[in-house]
């Protein structure tokens, strides 16, 4: 837990781009990685997220802009031996047994082999460290790629959609692993488009559609926006015309009997209700709300749309 | 280095096919021992190969140089194979995340290639000298250890081509389309050399001259044809009335051709691994 408080930057995004032909997939990306979070990079599918993570992972080659690994002293593939990631789906040599595919990754690393028992004892496959690896279900190998990537201790675990594809039971036993290898304080980045995912493991979020950076922060101050009302009244007319007279909305929209008021400043409830009692309107409903992680997202993927 | 002999070793260790292929290579080379064996018997002629001086030192290191490189091609299955499957299984991404550089992996598999040419070069040394001890009819250790340079050709031809499917195998990233490139080369070669010889340079030896620097053309000047050089062929050409006059020794300009094609194939590899987006 200290960790968390020893800033350290594991890795920086400087202006990083991407151009495949006439498409850019990732455009001008600039984000810090410090020690102890977990992040999450949020995008719809072919946002850029996989390009963004090829690329700090040495396997696609950026067009312009940099990155920089640990303090930067490192050539990439030195840097990664300190990683552990795992990228689309588990790659491993089908021929060999889960334990002999760790051994080779111990090699490229360099680091011993004894700590092989205890990753496959951790993602639940120490009884199968002898099956060959084309012999594994999909949960199965990805797991093992879980094991692969924590061989090294690493100082930040790289995952790119862990649970894509997986069945709920395999789902549910990514996550719970990560959520246990989150609580050692290993620093961790995910990749997703699942918000869920991202909401219930990352503690700050960088949102990317087309290539482009929407938001960066925690995953609690990922809006802007202070929240929006849900109003009733008897008197439609009225409400709408003192919303739209008052300074702190913006947006105001009437959906059947409901209207919803978008705040563009702090406001309380209660000072509400007491602005519209005192211009002569009672409410029979009123509901200040926040926008689910899943509006959020939504909100902001398409902010830029319009 | 070695951790990079290591790592490969490790990838081919456990695949049944490599293990078989390698396997069935060596023991094959062995089998140059059998032509021993072979015998005619046309009425009562009686022509046994062995004793035709096919085994006779320093001949020999010709000979089987030249017979154990026809069984090059097993190897190189093995070869375009391990460049292609890492593509095939994605494995290849997997090894650069996890910290395996593009000039190492490169490396690895030319260091995997050298050790191939040299392993074989050293057996194919010791399956003929048994032979030539058991068969020749000089075996003075002067004659002995003469014309070695056969198997330093030897060496430098398969890790020419070794080397030529290796590239073959990152370029093509699949096994049997890889393998027929190479063969599509290698008609290539023949019919470009075939124009030239007998359309464009007629009567001249600039085709030739030319051909010479051709990737397989060059390492198949390394090691000519020793047939023509038996005594029994030498005779019978005489007889009639035509004379062989071949070069059948190695130039230090040819096994240059054979290292700069090496150089050019395993930096082409380099260079595409690297341009390339896995």
């Amino acid at each position: 837990m200290l960790k968390r408080f020893t800033l350290k930057t594991i890795l920086r995004l400087n202006n990083l781009t991407k151009k495949f032909g006439p498409v850019t997939a990732v455009k001008d990306l600039s984000f810090t990685i410090e020690k102890g979070n977990v992040y999450g990079i949020l995008g719809p599918n072919g946002s850029g997220k996989s390009t963004t993570l090829g690329i700090i992972l040495n396997v696609v080659n950026k067009t312009s802009g940099d990155f920089q690994w640990f303090d930067g002293s490192q050539s990439t593939h030195e840097a990664l031996k300190k990683v552990g990631a795992i990228i689309e789906r588990p790659n491993f040599y089908p021929y060999m047994t889960a334990a002999q595919n760790l051994e080779l990754v111990c090699k490229i690393k360099n680091v011993s082999a004894k700590n092989i028992d205890e990753k496959l004892e951790m993602v639940g496959l120490l009884d199968r460290r002898n099956s060959k690896f084309r012999t594994f279900s999909l949960g199965m190998k990805q797991r093992l790629a879980i094991a692969s990537a924590l061989l090294n201790d690493p100082e930040i675990l790289i995952l790119d959609e862990p649970t894509n594809g997986l069945d709920p039971q395999g789902i549910h036993q990514i996550r719970e692993i990560i959520t246990r290898i989150a609580a050692t304080g290993t620093t961790i980045l995910l990749a997703s488009h699942l918000l869920d995912e991202v909401e219930k493991v990352c503690t700050h979020v960088v949102i990317i559609r087309k290539g482009e950076k929407l938001y960066s922060g925690p995953v609690d101050q990922m809006n802007a926006s202070f929240g929006f009302f849900e109003l009733k009244a008897t008197n439609d007319e009225k409400l709408m015309s003192l919303l739209n007279s008052h300074p702190a909305f913006g947006k105001v929209v009437q959906k059947g009997e409901i209207i919803t008021a978008f705040l563009e400043e702090p406001l309380e409830a209660e000072a509400l209700n007491t602005y519209l009692f005192e211009n002569g309107l009672s409410l029979s409903q009123l509901v200040k709300r926040k926008e689910s992680l899943e509006e959020q997202f939504l909100l902001l993927t398409n902010q830029i749309s319009a | 280095m070695l951790r990079l002999l290591n790592i490969e070793y490790h990838k081919l260790r456990f695949s049944k096919s490599s293990r078989v292929l390698i396997t069935t290579y060596f023991i094959l080379i062995t089998f140059i021992a059998l032509i021993a064996s072979i015998e005619f018997n046309f009425g009562n002629v009686n022509f046994r190969l062995a004793d035709q001086g096919i085994f006779n030192f320093p001949y020999i290191w010709h000979f089987n140089s030249y017979i154990a490189a026809t069984l090059k091609l097993f190897l190189a299955i093995v070869i375009v194979s391990m460049m292609s499957n890492e593509y095939s299984n994605r494995t290849i991404k997997q090894n650069l995340i996890d910290g395996l550089s593009k000039k190492e992996f490169v490396l690895s598999k030319f260091l995997t290639v050298v050790s191939f040419a040299l392993l074989s070069t050293i057996f194919l040394f010791v399956v003929s000298l048994i032979l030539g001890l058991s068969f020749s009819d000089y075996t003075e250790i002067s004659i002995i250890f003469s014309d070695m340079e056969y198997l330093l050709a030897y060496f430098i031809k398969l890790t020419g081509f070794f080397a030529f499917c290796m590239f073959l195998g990152i370029l093509v990233k699949r096994s049997a389309f890889a393998l027929g490139f190479l063969f599509i080369w290698w008609i290539m070669e023949s019919i470009v050399r075939g124009v030239m010889e007998y359309k464009i340079f007629r009567d001249s030896n600039i085709a030739e001259n030319i051909a010479q620097f051709f990737p397989l053309e060059s390492m198949a000047l390394l090691v000519r044809e020793p047939f023509s050089r038996l005594n029994a062929v030498q005779s019978a050409a005489t007889q009639l009335g035509s004379e062989i006059t071949k070069d059948y020794s190695i130039h230090w300009y040819q096994l240059l051709i054979v290292m700069l094609w090496i150089v050019i194939f395993v930096y082409l590899s380099y260079l595409l691994l690297k341009k390339r987006d896995l």
